[in-house]
């Protein structure tokens, strides 16, 4: 086991390089600089624009930008940002719980409602129920984030006042985070009323980043049952008599969640990718507003480093899926 | 009996006790994070509303609702005759905001004043470059290490200015968010802790507003100065909930979770405008958008095409279509709001056939040139990619084609300021301070050519006038000559002067006393909230 391990944090090292590269460069590859965003309409002297990228280095070879940016990072230095003038790790600590925290209750959403939803579907494969839920999927992976957001806020928020526009607790909470995760703290604040607060704002968010996967997940477990609902051994268990709840809960099932695992590990890219369009709507104070924001900005900084570390993160969930799959499965640790 | 004395005591104590602690709130939805908390070193509308406008306070301050000057943290100023010296008198008695991280043990005095400039001004100030990567934008961009010689202190309360060449804009530029005055004695306390970064995070100010936290992307939250020198504010807490899509922040402002939201988009107005709990302000904005020629390309170098073209432009179907009646057709560069407009002015009549016969005296016959449109929204033009199709369309009647083209915001301006740049380029602006200076030197002196004049366009009487106009302290003699300078501008058309966008500010009602402002700053002062 250990030395699969090894093999894959082994294959993590050529990734990181092509990562830095990659986020490195696109930043760079986008028309105009920091200082001309900085500038706006005001404009900037072509002299005082030369004195200022060369302060910042950005005159040099981008070899050697590259480089230093490389060296940074060896010794642990993310870079500082070009408009806050605040560390990169620093601000990513304080807003990545924001956003793990509405990942994971858009997953949780996700899967107990996309697990059964799949199931149902297969067990009455073809009936009105496997085919509107299908259905559904299909038009839930389609929908354009920012369009189901504002369609939930104006109906649930704005027109039947049932849950907050954005935000992450009410406003008449004050306290200081503890953990990041708004709704751990809204229970350490010790304030009646806080965890509720929290847990309502993060209704509408977490329906709208959890649509998308709940489509796939919702469509991965109902293919995979129709899969091994036709499978020799679940023909047996029937023929033996076993009850269907049975045959299904235990004998299918379970074979059939393992590419849904996978199919969920892998929707954590996708869930980030999704914040970005989900933060910026809900106003919600993570990853993705920050990237959005450093990249109008061209906040060379932010954007190569917060990439690389939201890329270390995807990377890290993936490899600790693949070794759960690797502990299910043990023919993949063999291979 | 002395039971019932004792609970109607009891209960009369609960309830003025229950009013006394009853905190005012206004929750102000702003479009965008703040950097941080030190204007110094920021370009932001956003980064000032949450710091300058909030926090502190200037030596001279616009008027609030208007560009006036008014007395700031100096209660009168003097300005020599030869315009080189202008002295400040401080107001005595003005109080730092006293915090849990900082108790001044001063008021605020000559030191603070002059800190607050030398460190954006002298490399070998040790606040130079206190934060990484900083810059001093705004100090530069008005030209301030040009004009200022020294900043002397007379005596406690007294400061003076000494330039190297008169500067009647100088008074105007203090009163900019950039010259905010800062604690000389926080900063040095700071030094000697070695945390000098907590200076843009934990600021202390004189205004009327105290930072208490700010949730990064989140919330910001201050509470009223009880020391203010201008009196304390109705209101108790101030807070600001930071919510970037103009869509969820109608939304919040219709739910009631914000009392004051900025920049609603143009489709959500007449929503917000049927709302019976919500107003909508509505105020001419200090801007100009406009289109440039570029004046050293022929055939653009011939005033008569640059005339003929502007005079094919039908600019009332424009605000209708695109402004959608929320703007005023352009006659001159600066808005009508702003002193020494010219109103004998007339605009280049809407003359195609007339515009035709132009350009055919000119000998142009099958012009086709660029019409470069913005990619993005801005307050003085909604929508540059629909005017564009317009123009495109009115010219195309008098036998121009135009190319609309169009790049990435950043790119596209770099793009326009290149000298031998093709065709017409949309543009605009919305004012710094109110000084007409910040129209015209910004937009058209030959030394802002390369840098924000979109025209190339220099021409030595217009030059001169502006340039004289900079350093005459007399008022009215500077509005005469920009008068005159707006003759030349229309006379010699280096530009389509489109239009000035009215801006609006959609509240609940149970707001009071808000004042709109020209310089599109949003300030929180004097404003109440019934109950």
């Amino acid at each position: 086991m250990l030395k699969f391990i090894f093999n894959k944090l082994i294959l993590v090292i050529p990734t990181i390089i092509g990562i830095t590269i990659c986020s490195f460069a696109f930043v760079r590859l986008l028309p105009g600089d920091p200082i001309l965003a900085m500038a706006g309409e005001h404009g900037v002297t072509p002299e005082r624009h030369a004195e200022l990228m060369e302060r910042f280095g950005y005159n040099l070879p981008i070899w050697q930008q590259y480089w230093n940016y490389i060296w940074g990072l060896l010794q642990g230095d993310f870079g500082i940002s070009l408009s806050t003038k605040r560390p990169v790790i620093q601000d990513f600590m304080t807003l990545f719980p924001a956003t793990v925290e509405l990942g994971l209750v858009a997953m949780l959403f996700a899967v107990i409602v996309g697990v059964p939803a799949g199931i149902f579907a297969a067990v009455k494969r073809g009936s009105w129920f496997d085919q509107v839920t299908m259905g559904a999927a299909l038009t839930g992976y389609s929908m354009p984030i920012f369009w189901w957001g504002l369609l939930l806020i104006i109906l649930f928020s704005g027109t039947l006042g049932w849950t907050p526009v954005s935000g992450r607790i009410a406003l008449s909470f004050f306290f200081k985070p503890v953990t990041g995760f708004m709704l751990i703290d809204s229970i350490l604040s010790g304030k009646s009323g806080a965890f509720l607060s929290a847990a309502r704002h993060l209704i509408l968010p977490a329906i709208v980043l959890g649509t998308i996967p709940l489509a796939v997940v919702a469509r991965q477990t109902r293919s995979a049952m129709l899969e091994v609902l036709g499978e020799d051994y679940v023909r047996t268990a029937r023929a033996k008599g076993l009850k269907p709840s049975r045959v299904i809960g235990l004998h299918a099932l379970r074979n059939a969640m393992i590419p849904v695992i996978t199919t969920i590990g892998l929707q954590v890219g996708l869930l980030l990718g999704g914040a970005i369009l989900t933060e910026t709507i809900f106003s919600w104070p993570g990853i993705g507003k920050w990237m959005i924001e450093s990249i109008s900005k061209r906040d060379y900084v932010v954007v190569q480093s917060g990439l690389l570390l939201i890329a270390l993160v995807v990377m890290a969930v993936n490899l600790i899926v693949d070794v759960l799959y690797a502990v299910i499965n043990p023919r993949i640790r063999v291979k | 009996m002395q039971l019932m004395k004792t609970l109607l005591a009891a209960t009369a104590l609960v309830a003025t006790m229950s009013g006394g602690v009853y905190a005012k709130q206004l929750v102000y939805c702003s479009e965008a994070s703040p950097a941080h908390f030190d204007p110094g070193p920021l370009t932001g509308g956003n980064d000032f509303d949450a710091s300058a406008r909030t926090i502190y306070n200037r030596l001279v301050e616009f008027e609030h609702g208007g560009t006036a000057l008014q007395p700031g943290l100096a209660e009168t100023y003097e300005v020599s005759a030869d315009g080189l010296e202008i002295t400040f008198k401080l107001r005595a008695g003005v109080k730092f905001h006293t915090t849990s991280y900082f108790t001044p043990t001063r008021d605020m005095n000559a030191d603070d004043v002059i800190f607050s400039f030398e460190r954006q001004w002298k490399e070998d100030n040790p606040w130079f470059a206190y934060l990484s990567g900083m810059t001093w934008d705004y100090f530069q961009g008005m030209d301030m290490p040009k004009y200022l010689k020294e900043i002397v202190k007379v005596d406690d309360l007294t400061v003076k200015f000494v330039l190297n060449e008169p500067n009647a804009p100088m008074i105007a530029n203090l009163g900019m968010d950039f010259a905010t005055i800062v604690s000389k004695e926080y900063a040095d306390k700071l030094e000697a802790a070695g945390t000098k970064e907590l200076f843009s995070t934990q600021p202390i100010g004189t205004g009327p507003f105290q930072f208490v936290d700010y949730q990064q992307d989140a919330v910001i939250r201050y509470q009223a100065f009880a020391d203010y020198w201008g009196g304390k504010q109705p209101i108790d807490d101030l807070i600001f909930a930071i919510t970037p899509d103009a869509a969820a922040r109608a939304q919040k402002l219709i739910a009631g979770e914000c009392d004051i939201m900025p920049y609603p988009a143009p489709a959500d107005i007449a929503g917000l405008q049927a709302n019976e709990n919500l107003v909508v302000m509505e105020q001419e904005g200090l801007n100009i958008g406009y289109m440039s020629y570029n004046t050293t390309t022929p055939p653009f170098d011939n005033v008569n095409v640059r005339k003929a073209l502007n005079m094919a432009v039908n600019k009332a179907t424009i605000i209708e279509a695109v402004y959608q009646g929320a703007g005023q057709p352009a006659t001159n560069l600066i808005p009508p709001t702003m002193w020494s407009y010219n109103t004998t002015v007339t605009d280049d009549a809407y003359d195609p056939e007339a515009a035709k016969k132009l350009l055919e005296e000119a000998g142009v016959t099958g012009l086709t040139l660029d019409l470069w449109a913005m990619p993005v929204s801005r307050p003085y033009n909604p929508n540059a990619q629909r005017v564009a199709e317009l123009i495109q369309a009115d010219w195309a009647a008098i036998g121009v084609t135009a190319n609309i083209v169009s790049y990435e915001w950043t790119e596209y301006r770099t793009r326009g300021k290149v000298k031998d740049r093709a065709g017409a380029f949309q543009i605009g602006w919305t004012g710094d301070n109110g000084d007409p200076d910040n129209f015209f030197a910004t937009l058209f002196s030959c030394s802002a050519i390369g840098v924000s004049n979109y025209s190339s366009w220099c021409n030595q009487e217009f030059e001169d006038l502006i340039q004289k106009a900079k350093t005459t302290p007399d008022m009215a003699e500077r509005t005469k000559l920009y008068e005159e300078a707006q003759v030349v501008f229309k006379r010699e058309a280096p530009a389509l002067t489109i239009a000035h966008s009215k801006v609006f500010l959609p509240m609940n009602k149970r707001v009071q006393g808000y004042l709109m402002d020209p310089l599109g700053i949003h300030r929180f002062d004097g404003v109440d909230v019934t109950e």
